[in-house]
């Protein structure tokens, strides 16, 4: 199963390797990363998603939490939350594909945020699901280039992961 | 002039001052230092009386600042890796980090053993490496190597200073980290400039360090510590495992009292030697790949478990999923991630083990449960008859033509009295000290159990005889081991280092061949020793005392004369049957039960 691990570390160099070298030294499997400090400066927040068995996430867990920058974590997948992902996607747009492609955007909620003659740039926010739909309703024949942010997410509710 | 008025400036004039008269300057109880010279003093601050190391081009400021020094000792290996195992070993020894100092490049690389030796063992130690000047890091300077990156999967935590300043606070939290919670080593790397002698700050070592991101628990939760005693008073065949996290976490004490209280039988495992008495009729053995049958069966039938900073490693509890099918599993360790890792635990106890112990201790004494009588004296009954009148780890103890390598510990333990500090290397040599040498305290046996690592045991043994010179230091090895680091001997002759190396000499990497024998039809693919040098006169060769021994009847006399040369290196060279294999030996994914019990015999 995926779960989405959230953390709050130390906002200095080296402590992003030390999260990433865990994942190939202890053979963890990582499928997105993403980080970026806190309001607070001192302080990064990192998402990533990984799979795994239960046994694999619960040392996956224990093995960051004993990282000495890692502040607190929490695995989002294990109660309600709010799970985004931001694309970026060039798509090649000519004749009557541009018409189509403005429509898909507009039931997938995208925007439409750079056009040229033939390319359009379409920016797309939403569940990893929700991505790989509207990748699959374009085709790949037409897709030029893809940019994902990989995920970020925040727990529903009154529950906060802060210091 | 007054330091209130304009601060700043006055500072600047006394950093002018201190550098005019080349010295340290200290005005209202501020003192102004060097980079070089805090890396110096807080180490002198912390309390350490010796340091490893070896200079080189990145680490001359420091060096130069502990020409200075007079309260703290450096000692001048012949490489950096013989330096983390000395400080390895006084770590085991006294519990306290030891303390490593090695240059940039090479001289961080040769460390990167010894820091895993330590990392895999969880053994307190700070190694400072020096760095090439900040400007020049990336940039693929002379002797640059990326010591953090590099060491980064072997350290509990790394430093690297990007302000002299920052110096104090580093070393005092390196300390911190190193010997806390679960220890291990860490990394603080000093690029050149950040040592610069011309530039002072002031200095104070701080008394304490919090870091909000590390809070390693300080006692167990009592609820569970209820449980565990409420299950462990119910069971009818209980069984200690105990590991080396009762030797690190200092609760033999109250381990033995546990043990002793509700009289149980204990297993120790190789790192856990001494954690509970070895001549104790309750200590069955240790346990595992090399364990001894009683130990072994014992754990495959008990039905409850208590084990104790272990961490159920794939030497001890072989096949997992045949592991122990009827126990529950109480399992009490300060790092939260060795629980359930291998092995699901019932209960699992976060805490230290010192702490949970004792607790647990104080819940026995006030409920006064105890399992019951009659089930345990079934079991106790069980385990006499397992254990059976012979030694502990039984073996053919020949004709005498030839001596056996089980006969040199035996004879060790005699002439030692089982109160010397016993360190290995890895290998056949290593299960014999094991088995055939009984610890009766801890702290005492030093050997390199997780990462096995070959040419240990000899630094390490240097290290503990320069802080206990009174008392006895023996460097079991092999042949192949000792040459590993064989050139220290030059290091005992300038810091006189009195150690007694007993080589087990069988002219074989006996544990390649024995494997060798029983998996590979006896193809000694690259495991013999050929162009062994005469170690006697190798030994003298470098200003110390060489012993040959080659018959049984001499074994005893020539090592009590060994010892008995109280101020003088001894290397006894023993010649022992190179036929030899260490029994019992666990079967491959069996269970704890499966061994063969000598060359023709299984379980």
């Amino acid at each position: 199963m995926r779960h989405i691990i959230s953390l709050l570390m130390e906002n200095e160099p080296g402590a992003l390797s030390r999260v990433v070298g865990l994942f190939s030294q202890r053979n963890y499997n990582i499928e997105s990363l993403t980080v970026a400090p806190t309001e607070d400066p001192t302080l990064s927040r990192l998402t990533l998603t990984t799979k795994g068995h239960d046994e694999v996430i619960e040392q996956i867990t224990k093995q960051l939490n004993k990282l000495i920058e890692v502040v607190k974590l929490v695995n989002l997948s294990e109660s309600a939350h709010v799970e985004r992902e931001l694309m970026l996607i060039k798509i090649k747009a000519t004749g009557a594909q541009r018409a189509e492609i403005k429509r898909t955007t507009d039931i997938f909620r995208g925007q439409i945020v750079d056009v040229t003659s033939s390319v359009y740039t379409v920016q797309l926010s939403g569940t990893s699901d929700k991505l790989d739909s509207f990748i699959q309703a374009v085709g790949t024949a037409s897709i030029l280039e893809v940019v994902r942010s990989g995920v970020t997410g925040i727990a529903r509710g009154d529950k906060i992961l802060s210091v | 002039m007054s330091s209130v008025l304009l601060p700043c400036l006055a500072k600047n004039l006394l950093n002018l001052a201190a550098d005019a008269v080349g010295s340290l300057v200290e005005v209202d109880n501020v003192e102004l230092l060097s980079g070089a010279e805090m890396v110096v003093r807080s180490l002198r601050d912390e309390g350490v009386k010796y340091i490893y190391g070896y200079p080189g081009g990145a680490l001359l400021h420091i060096y130069d600042a502990l020409f200075k020094e007079e309260e703290l000792t450096h000692v001048l290996v012949r490489h950096e890796q013989a330096a983390t195992h000395m400080a390895d070993g006084y770590a085991r020894a006294s519990g306290k980090a030891g303390v490593v100092l090695v240059t940039s490049g090479p001289g961080a690389t040769n460390a990167i053993t010894g820091l895993a030796t330590a990392y895999m063992d969880s053994i307190p130690m700070v190694v400072i490496s020096g760095q090439v000047p900040s400007a020049m890091v990336g940039t693929d300077a002379f002797q640059e190597t990326d010591m953090v990156g590099i060491s980064r999967p072997i350290v509990k935590h790394s430093f690297m200073i990007k302000d002299p300043r920052e110096i104090p606070e580093v070393i005092k939290k390196a300390f911190y980290l190193a010997e806390s919670g679960r220890p291990g080593p860490v990394v603080v790397d000093i690029p050149k400039d950040m040592t610069d002698p011309t530039k002072k700050y002031e200095y104070e070592y701080p008394k304490k360090v919090k870091l909000r991101s590390y809070n390693p628990a300080t006692r167990g939760h009592s609820g569970q510590i209820r449980k565990a005693a409420e299950l462990l008073t119910s069971a009818k065949r209980p069984i200690i495992y105990s590991g080396g996290g009762v030797i690190l976490g200092q609760a033999a004490e109250p381990l033995t009292e546990l043990a002793k209280n509700l009289n149980l039988p204990v297993t120790n495992t190789l790192m856990g030697l001494g954690g509970f008495p070895g001549s104790d009729r309750q200590f069955l053995g240790m346990l595992g790949m090399h364990g001894s049958y009683v130990a072994n069966l014992a754990m495959h039938h008990a039905d409850v478990i208590v084990a104790v900073g272990a961490r159920f490693d794939d030497r001890v509890i072989n096949g997992a999923s045949k592991f122990c099918p009827n126990a529950k599993i109480i399992h009490i360790d300060i790092d939260p991630a060795s629980i359930s890792k291998t092995i699901r635990a019932d209960i699992p106890i976060v805490g230290p083990v010192e702490a949970v112990l004792s607790e647990m201790n104080s819940v026995l004494a006030e409920t006064g449960d105890k399992p019951a009588k009659e089930a345990l004296n079934s079991w106790w009954k069980q385990i006499d008859e397992w254990r059976g009148e012979r030694k502990m780890f039984p073996y053919d103890e020949g004709d005498g033509s030839i001596i056996k390598p089980q006969a040199v510990i035996e004879a060790l333990y005699e002439v030692t009295q089982g109160d010397a500090y016993v360190t290995s290397d890895v290998g056949q040599h290593q299960m014999f000290a094991a088995q055939y040498y009984r610890f009766d305290k801890p702290n005492r046996w030093i050997n390199s159990g997780g990462l096995g690592t070959m040419g240990f045991g000899f630094p390490a043994a240097m290290g503990i005889k320069l802080h206990y010179p009174d008392a006895e230091v023996a460097c079991v090895t092999g042949e192949g081991s000792i040459q590993m680091n064989i050139q220290e001997l030059s290091t005992c002759l300038q810091y006189d280092l009195p150690v007694k190396i007993i080589n087990l000499n069988n002219n074989a990497l006996g544990m390649v061949r024995q494997w060798q024998d029983m998996q590979y039809s006896s193809r000694y693919s690259h495991s013999y020793m050929e162009s062994l040098p005469d170690f006697v006169k190798l030994a003298e060769a470098y200003g110390h005392v060489g012993i040959q021994i080659e018959r049984l009847e001499d074994l005893k006399p020539k090592l009590a004369e060994a010892f008995a040369m109280k101020d003088r290196l001894v290397f006894v060279n023993v010649v022992v049957d190179p036929g030899e294999h260490v029994y019992p030996m666990q079967i491959k994914d069996g269970s704890m039960r499966d061994m063969w019990l000598s060359k023709t015999e299984r379980t």
